[in-house]
């Protein structure tokens, strides 16, 4: 009995000591991200680094929006990433309903070349997909980058895994009652389907803010570039300026981690849904 | 007469359904689909993007093959593979066992270990940028002399080191995504197998080593493909954590998608670009063919 006792208290001391460690691992980063972005760039790389600095340096914070149009680029990522999230979730949720919900001719198909291009990585077509943007003349444009983003395979294949669980019954009733499908989409189906719909929110705004490689090919004229080439470019320039490239992290990862928070149980259903085979 | 408005009414129904389609898959179909046949086309052929295209047959993948970035890219993604999906899969697991135990706190160590993840990579990697820093001052250079009492590394500054920076740095930023799917496997293990074990006097390791590993097996399988594709694709993180001031990633560190982006927005050498293309498609394919082949052997289990 005591022996028992014992190797729980063991147990219990090397899970501590793990999540202890763990939370270090995790937490230091972001700690010191805040606290070198309250510093002088001469005061960041000393020995023994301030965690703790009696004054910090908040014009870091008001430097950056002048230093770089750091408020454009937010602008620019905010007004994308709102288009890019509705766009994808009229369209596939949309799509979605006829290939759960509706009988007709090439239904498997089409499906199938959905389910068939989730393979293919996007870094296998991003260059004739440019090229094709360019001669249509959309290359440096945001609505490049709403297309490159708005037409997700995964979406529909997200929205449709979600609505093939709602019965069929709840349709054929509603269609009895002379409901015609738009109705029954919008009015039936779309008040449903509110957790498929925010683990497909949270999944586009995330993606959509934090994209890089669509941003970094196709747009080049600075006032049109998005947060994380912006700052990417700014860090290229003054990559000794740690202080403020510190700050601007910070104020980029600050609606991620409020939406992220926010909305975390659809994230993790979303990712659950490819994953466990059911 | 009946059969005749029931076809109508079919025809009414599938135009329903286009209408419905139709809006997603357009665009889809235009920019998706037609970027992909072009992909296909482009690889045999010489073209800057400006001038006619021209027919080359295989030229563009015997020059990729003897070209020396190619095959340090190639080699460098592979590398990168193999080190980070092991070590990814491993720590994924720990942690999923660690934080589906009974404990305090336990809704916070899971968000702060999936933060990573979904947080904005140049911000993330600029601070690792700093603490990765080559000379002495850096965090962890500080760390190494200090508590593990080693000669600090150059880590993305040294050619020796820069892999092992990158494969580090991916670990910490997507492991929380694989302990969400870990813990959702192990949330599926009954609670009577841990029983029935325990009756027969199993201990804590061997229930870990008989019931939670096979009963994972099928997560785990799930785990490497999806580690396995992701690492083909990294680009990013090496544009990040090995880019010059001028973007330029060079021999030690350069990838497969790198290679494409060089050669196609640099170099304007499309077909060569369109060619690695497809080979980095090549090796995606295979391995979700070996997917789909081990989903139907676990179907059948």
């Amino acid at each position: 009995m005591r022996s028992q006792s014992t190797n729980k208290l063991i147990k219990n001391i090397i899970i501590y000591i793990l999540l202890i460690l763990l939370a270090f691992l995790m937490l230091v980063p972001f700690v010191w991200m805040v606290t070198a972005s309250l510093k002088m760039n001469k005061d960041i790389f000393v020995i023994p680094y301030q965690w703790l600095n009696p004054e910090p340096r908040w014009l870091n914070y008001i430097d950056i929006w002048t230093k770089i149009p750091l408020a454009k680029y937010a602008l620019n990522t905010v007004k994308l990433t709102i288009i890019v999230t509705i766009l994808q979730i009229l369209t596939s949720s949309f799509a979605a309903y006829a290939f759960a919900k509706l009988q007709f001719k090439g239904r498997n198909i089409l499906f199938l070349a959905y389910i068939a291009t989730i393979a293919v990585p996007w870094q296998v077509y991003m260059v004739p997909q440019f090229i094709f943007m360019r001669n249509l003349g959309l290359a440096d444009t945001h609505l490049a980058i709403i297309i490159l983003q708005a037409f997700s395979a995964f979406g529909v294949f997200l929205m449709r895994q979600f609505y093939e669980g709602i019965p069929d019954s709840l349709c054929e009733a509603a269609r009895i009652d002379g409901m015609s499908e738009y109705k029954i989409y919008a009015q039936i189906m779309l008040p449903l389907s509110k957790p498929a719909l925010s683990t497909l929110t949270i999944f586009t705004f995330v993606n959509t803010w934090n994209d890089f490689l669509g941003p970094l090919i196709y747009l080049t004229t600075d006032s049109k570039k998005t947060l994380q080439i912006g700052i990417k470019m700014f860090i290229s320039q003054y990559s000794a300026e740690y202080g403020l490239i510190m700050a601007a992290s910070v104020l980029s990862l600050i609606p991620v981690l409020i939406v992220f928070i926010a909305l975390q149980k659809y994230f993790v259903a979303g990712i659950t849904t490819g994953a466990v085979k059911g | 007469m009946n059969t005749i408005s029931q076809k109508r009414r079919k025809r009414k129904q599938a135009l329903i359904a286009y209408s419905f389609i139709a809006p997603n898959f357009l665009g889809f179909a235009v920019f998706t689909l037609g970027p992909i046949i072009l992909a296909f086309i482009m690889a045999f052929t010489e073209w800057d993007g400006n001038n006619p295209m021209q027919f080359i047959g295989f030229s563009n993948f015997t020059s990729i093959f003897s070209d020396d970035r190619f095959m340090s890219a190639l080699k460098n993604t592979i590398v990168y593979s193999i080190f980070t999906v092991p070590f990814t899969l491993a720590v994924a697991l720990g942690l999923a066992i660690l934080l589906n135990q009974k404990i305090r706190g336990r809704t916070f160590f899971r968000t702060v270990t999936f933060f990573p993840y979904v947080a904005s990579l140049v911000a993330v990697a600029a601070v690792w940028n700093m603490l990765f820093t080559p000379s002495e001052e850096g965090l962890i250079n500080q760390l190494l002399i200090n508590v593990f009492h080693t000669e600090p590394l150059k880590w993305a500054a040294s050619p020796n080191t820069v892999m092992l920076t990158i494969v580090l740095f991916s670990i910490w930023k997507n492991m929380g995504y694989y302990m969400v799917i870990y813990l959702a496997g192990l949330q599926g293990i009954s609670e009577d197998l841990y029983e029935a074990a325990a009756l027969d006097g199993a201990g804590s390791f061997e229930q870990f080593r008989y019931v939670t590993l096979p009963q994972l097996k099928p997560t785990t399988f799930f785990v490497v493909i999806m580690l396995t594709i992701s690492c083909f694709k990294i680009y990013d993180i090496v544009y990040m954590l090995a880019g010059g001031s001028n973007g330029v990633v060079n021999k030690s560190a350069i990838v497969l998608v790198y290679y494409i982006y060089e050669e196609a927005f640099r170099n304007w050498k499309l077909g060569q670009a369109s060619a690695a293309a497809l080979v980095l498609f090549a090796i995606v394919l295979i391995i979700t063919l070996i997917q789909f082949k081990g989903e139907k052997n676990y179907a059948n289990d």
